[in-house]
């Protein structure tokens, strides 16, 4: 129950409906137990003696409980349904809000699959257990304790005698729970691996296209599809084996009751009143208590339900607001980036060393600076710390001075732009896409980005054009259009700081440096971060630094670079080596310049 | 009004019912029919006899051995009935793990076979099906579509069959037993029929609603977790949850009337059977006093009415779920409609072993209708030849290896190997020999060895290495915590988009293709990355036909024919000397990427 009491927020303001709904069950069900005793007053009182005045009277009665009853459950059911869903209501947007807030770090291990099904399938468990389980759970102890209560006045030897039968159903139900948990378990990964291998196959149609190998694909999918079968004729088993054999122990007790009742009757001392009601009851109470193992079950997996959602809700959040977290002033920002001795490692990545190792960079207001290195060379963390993507682990990271660790993350982020390796378009117009975090954009703007970013002409053509919704759902656009669009909503806010982190990777070289030209245009006098690994797109920085495993092996302008052996005049000389003429011409006249600076 | 966000919604019309649709989803329990037959067989025979018979038995004990008429009680006729009873309820636990056993096993088998035609169909389809629709659509109709028709073929069908024999059953019995009581009691159905089918038309309809609605969460929420990074980067968290906060209202609104409506269902049904209880005691205690009837049959009533009402409750439900099964059917139809855009020929034959010529004869190409991709191209290359195709984006390059591979089909003219026309091979023959290395690589979850054998399903572990070795991807691998053995798969970051561009090249070369295409990619690569690949596309396309669509100047350089590409035509072509000694596009190109470095 600690689960439940930790989620307690987010019902208990509701706990009205929670009493309607434990309250209109409970009633619900005493109701029906009046049934059967009317039935014994009508055989005993009034068909047997032949005294039927009261015949109508009686009828009316059964009929108005009957109202009741349905009132009640009406109350029930309205109120459990109202709690179950304003609590979905509340935990959906608190799990929401908590996802806006957690940082990168938290996404860097987390996967898209399992947050989904957290926040549909486990708030769903939620919702049922606490709108409708809880209350059921109880009514079957409530419904054992009436029954059984009533019958035992009636006649507490024969409901001794039943009573017998409960251990052994009680038994029986727990057993079926048991035998069909793991089951169960093994359906949801049976499903798992199913959508996992049809996904694979359809993301990959051309690779298997390609190499015709459908025949081996529809072999890797039947496996699956069989296994799938297979535990679903498991879970049929157990239920085949269990379900019958708990009807047959209940109705067991019937004939029990029958038999020996009947003797009784026969015997004067039971009315077949008596006997008619008992009957009555006894089916009654059977019938919800093979659903008892159901009801367990649900408890159980509600409970794990809650422990996912808690899991989430309670994490922590690694970057966040300072409690004198300063707020930027627009026209004051400079964009002067300064990193001293700064250091990070991934804290939920201990088998990595650390990604970056006393980095330092003097970035002045209007400075154009380059990165360059390997995989894992540490560059993309060293600008994502500029963002409080993640937070500096040693060393102090200022803007304008002020360390960024003290400056609140919106108005921080909202002073920079950031062009993804990955480029996402969300699930709307390409204005939207690129006007995103400025909704109040005009036309012209918008447009003058796109032209910026050298998408005009594509959008153009599109049917739609910037009207095209895009994304997931929408019209498919290729790598090269999606990093324009990226770049387009970058360049839209004009920031004062730019990061292109490999943002021009899909993109052919003419295409890259007209962006290039564009950049420098709108970004004369604010500062541009660019990681990239064509030397055309770092040539021009005002200092290119060089990463490997976190540390800086070289820094310098282009110049300065060529001219030193290094992985920097290595990517140069690859990447130029068609035309040795240039390449050499290059470096001697960086060379010659170089001297003439020295001797001049 | 602001389009923050779009989800398409599927439409909220209820579909009449489509008789053809049932027909076809049926033709699919088709090969079970002797085991349906059976298990309704047993299930209406013994199931429903001995269901059936336990009111009668027990309006027996009553009236004939605890409380006859004349008063005196018959010890030993009650056990006798007692005993036919147990023999009831046991024949009653057989029948009914026989019938949940086999309805689940035939059901489970229905929904395997469809579920095997569709995949098996979607792998026949052709690049342009794939083309217009996102994954995700696709991975619903075979995964959430065919098992929203699982509770049908498990339980519905056979259930229904059950249930209708069930009424029919009491309906019969009640007549026999009492025929005024019966009758009488009759007269409730269709006060029953009416209203629970105008409520539950209305419950429906509102949960139509609420899918739709949740739909659009779902949609939300795989995108805005996908996206996360890009709206913590512009700060829009606010902004979302204000969105998301709009979103859930609404769902919520919709869920509570829906809930609602669907809580009154049970009440709404006690109530109307308050008229046929009222009928029942008054009329019956009736009867009983006019000594037309007695207490055993009254009691034997009571429980034949209160079994009366679940079935009908159950077949109500039943329909419900049927049209909700219908929509999903149809989805899984319109899949299984599609044509492949590349037919095989009926007597298509195998491709022979091919030398590797290739020609183009006046080919003429379009993704759409009006916007040619390709426009009358004729290309003649001699085996063993490696052809580079240049061009700006949108020029056609990929096109013309996509119509080689015959991933489409050309509009006009013949794409040839060797002579033969492609269409008139097959596409497993044609394909099997010729190797693509795709721009993404992509990546299937397994062991690296597994996927480089993914081009030569029966490699010895030793050719896999041979061929890791010549694209010099093998030092990587050895690198990797269980070298070639080291588990990966398409979304985990551990290998490099470098690294998985040596991978695809280990693919192609073990699969040892005539023709190699390569899509070069133009993705960012580290410079020690690059350096291998190099070096390892030599060796890839020796003693090859091969098509580079190409993107870097050193891979351009060394081909032995050079074709420039502009919007879908063949502008110039020869080999890297000849193309610089004349002006056009190709020098252009070439000075372009220079002037970039010094500009």
């Amino acid at each position: 129950m600690d689960i439940f009491r930790a989620l307690k927020s987010y019902y208990w303001q509701d706990k009205g409906f929670l009493w309607g709904s434990v309250v209109g069950l409970a009633i619900a069900t005493a109701l029906g137990l009046v049934y059967p005793l009317l039935l014994r007053t009508l055989i005993d009182d009034m068909i047997i003696p032949s005294e039927y005045s009261g015949v109508l009277g009686l009828s009316l009665a059964a009929v108005g409980i009957i109202f009741v009853k349905a009132g009640f459950q009406y109350v029930h059911g309205f109120s459990g349904g109202r709690l179950g869903n304003r609590l979905a209501y509340r935990l959906r947007n608190g799990c929401y809000e908590k996802l806006q807030q957690l940082s990168f770090s938290y996404y860097d291990t987390a996967r898209t699959g399992d947050l989904m099904s957290r926040l549909t399938a486990d708030i769903e468990g939620i919702r049922n257990f606490i709108g409708f389980g809880f209350a059921q759970l109880l009514n079957t102890a409530f419904l054992l304790l009436f029954g059984f209560t009533m019958m035992f006045f009636i006649d507490w030897k024969l409901t001794l005698m039943i009573l017998a039968i409960i251990p052994v159903l009680g038994f029986v139900a727990i057993r079926f729970e048991q035998n069909i948990h793991p089951v169960f378990r093994s359906i949801r990964s049976a499903v798992g691996r199913l959508t996992v291998r049809v996904q694979e196959n359809i993301t990959g149609v051309r690779t298997v296209k390609s190499f015709a190998r459908e025949p081996f694909e529809i072999n890797k999918f039947v496996k699956e599809n069989t296994d799938y079968r297979d535990n679903h004729l498991q879970l049929a088993g157990v239920w085949a084996k269990y379900f019958p054999m708990i009807e047959f122990i209940a109705n067991l007790s019937v004939a029990a009751l029958l038999l020996v009742g009947g003797w009784r009757v026969i015997d004067n001392t039971l009315t077949l009143g008596d006997l008619v009601a008992l009957t009555g009851m006894l089916g009654l109470i059977v019938a919800p208590l093979w659903t008892l193992g159901f009801q367990i079950n649900n408890y159980t997996q509600s409970k794990a339900s809650g422990e996912r959602l808690l899991e989430l809700l309670n994490q922590p959040i690694a970057v966040k607001n300072n409690s004198k977290a300063l707020v930027l002033d627009n026209n004051e920002v400079k964009g002067h980036i300064r990193y001293e001795d700064v250091s990070f490692r991934y804290t939920n990545r201990d088998d990595l060393p650390s990604a970056l190792l006393g980095f330092n960079l003097n970035a002045p207001a209007g400075s154009v600076i380059g990165f360059l290195g390997g995989t894992g060379s540490g560059k993309s963390t060293a600008v994502g710390l500029l963002l409080r993507t993640y937070d500096v682990g040693e060393g102090s990271l200022t803007l304008d001075g002020i360390d960024v660790r003290h400056i609140e993350l919106a108005s921080l982020r909202s002073q920079t732009a950031i062009v993804f390796q990955e480029s996402f378009l969300f699930s709307t117009t390409i204005k939207e896409n690129i006007s995103y975090g400025f909704p109040n954009a005009t036309s012209e703007e918008i447009e003058e980005a796109a032209r910026l970013a050298q998408a005009e002409g594509f959008i153009r053509e599109l049917p739609l054009g910037y009207d095209t919704i895009v994304g997931e759902r929408g019209m498919g656009l290729s790598g090269g259009q999606k990093q324009r669009i990226a770049i387009a909503r970058a360049l839209l806010s004009k920031p004062k700081i730019l990061i292109l982190d490999d943002a021009t990777s899909a993109l052919d070289m003419e295409t890259e440096h007209e962006i290039q030209m564009a950049i420098r245009q709108v970004m004369a006098g604010r500062t541009v971060f660019m990681i990239a690994h064509r030397i055309s797109t770092l040539r021009r920085a005002d200092e290119i630094v060089v990463l490997e495993r976190g540390h800086t092996i070289q820094r310098g302008t282009h110049d300065k670079l060529v001219r030193q052996p290094g992985l920097y005049r290595e990517t140069y000389r690859i990447q130029y080596a068609d035309r040795p003429e240039e390449l050499d011409a290059q470096v001697d006249a960086s060379t010659k310049a170089s001297e003439r600076r020295v001797t001049g | 009004m602001s389009r923050q966000f779009v989800y398409q919604d599927d439409e909220l019309i209820e579909k009449p019912f489509n008789w053809k649709q049932i027909g076809r989803l049926f033709a699919f329990a088709k090969p079970y029919q002797t085991s349906i037959t059976r298990v309704v067989f047993v299930m209406t025979v013994f199931g429903m006899m001995s269901r059936l018979a336990i009111p009668f038995l027990m309006s027996m004990a009553i009236d004939r051995a605890i409380h006859p008429e004349d008063g005196k009680g018959s010890v030993s006729l009650l056990v006798t009935l007692v005993v036919i009873m147990l023999a009831m309820y046991g024949m009653r636990w057989w029948a009914q793990r026989y019938t949940i056993q086999q309805t689940n096993e035939i059901g489970q088998k229905v929904i395997f076979d469809l579920r095997a035609a569709l995949f098996k169909h979607i792998q026949s389809l052709s690049f342009r099906f794939f083309d217009k629709r996102p994954a995700g659509s696709v991975l619903v109709r075979v995964t959430n579509d065919v098992n929203s028709l699982q509770d049908m073929f498990t339980n519905g069908v056979i259930n229904s069959a059950i249930d209708i024999v069930q009424l029919v059953g009491i309906t019969i019995i009640l007549l026999v037993m009492e025929p005024k009581l019966g009758i009488a009691i009759m007269i409730t159905v269709p006060v029953m029929f009416l209203v629970s089918s105008a409520l539950r038309k209305k419950i429906r309809m509102a949960w139509q609603v609420v899918r739709i609605k949740q739909s659009r969460i779902n949609a939300h929420l795989n995108e805005s977790i996908q996206g996360i990074r890009v709206t913590q980067a512009f700060a829009q968290e606010k902004e979302n949850i204000g969105f998301f906060d709009r979103m859930n209202t609404s769902n919520i609104r919709s869920w509570n009337l829906a809930s609602a409506l669907n809580q009154l269902f049970g009440p709404v049904i006690e109530i109307t059977s308050a008229i046929g209880t009222l009928i029942l005691l008054l009329y019956g205690t009736y009867l009983i006093q006019s000594g037309v009837m007695t207490v055993g049959v009254l009691v034997a009533f009571i429980t034949y009415v209160g079994s009366f009402w679940e079935p009908i409750t159950r077949l109500g439900n039943m329909y419900s779920q049927l049209l909700i099964s219908m929509s999903s059917a149809e989805r899984i139809f319109e899949f299984m409609d599609e044509k492949p855009a590349v037919p095989e020929k009926e007597k298509a034959g195998k491709l022979p072993e091919l030398r590797g010529d290739v020609r183009l004869e006046n080919v003429t190409f379009g993704y759409e209708k009006d916007r040619p991709a390709l426009k009358g191209i004729d290309l003649d290359i001699k085996a063993g030849l490696s052809v580079a195709l240049v061009g700006h984006t949108g020029s056609g390059k990929s096109t013309i290896v996509n119509l080689l591979c015959r991933f489409y089909d050309t509009v006009e003219g013949r794409v040839l190997l060797d002579g033969i026309d492609v269409r008139d091979v097959t596409i497993e023959s044609l394909r099997s020999q010729i190797g693509i290395v795709l721009q993404d690589t992509f990546i299937f979850s397994g062991s690296i060895r597994d996927n480089i054998r993914y081009g030569r399903p029966g490699a010895s572990d030793a050719d896999v290495e041979a061929a890791a070795r010549s694209v010099r991807a093998h030092d990587f691998i050895a690198d990797l915590p269980n070298g070639y053995d080291t588990e990966v798969e398409e979304r985990g970051n551990a290998l490099s988009v470098g690294q998985r561009q040596l991978l695809s090249f280990a693919r192609a070369l073990l699969a040892n293709p005539r023709i190699l295409v390569l899509d070069e990619a133009t993705a960012s690569i580290d410079t020690e990355t690059e350096l291998r690949i190099q070096e390892a596309l030599a060796t890839l396309l020796q003693g090859r036909t091969s098509f580079i669509v190409a993107h870097r100047l050193s891979t351009i350089r060394h081909a032995d024919r050079i074709v420039v590409l502009d919007h879908g035509e063949i502008v110039d072509q020869g080999n890297h000397e000849e193309l610089m000694k004349r002006p056009g596009h190709y020098r252009n190109l070439v000075d372009a990427q220079y002037r970039f470095l010094s500009a």
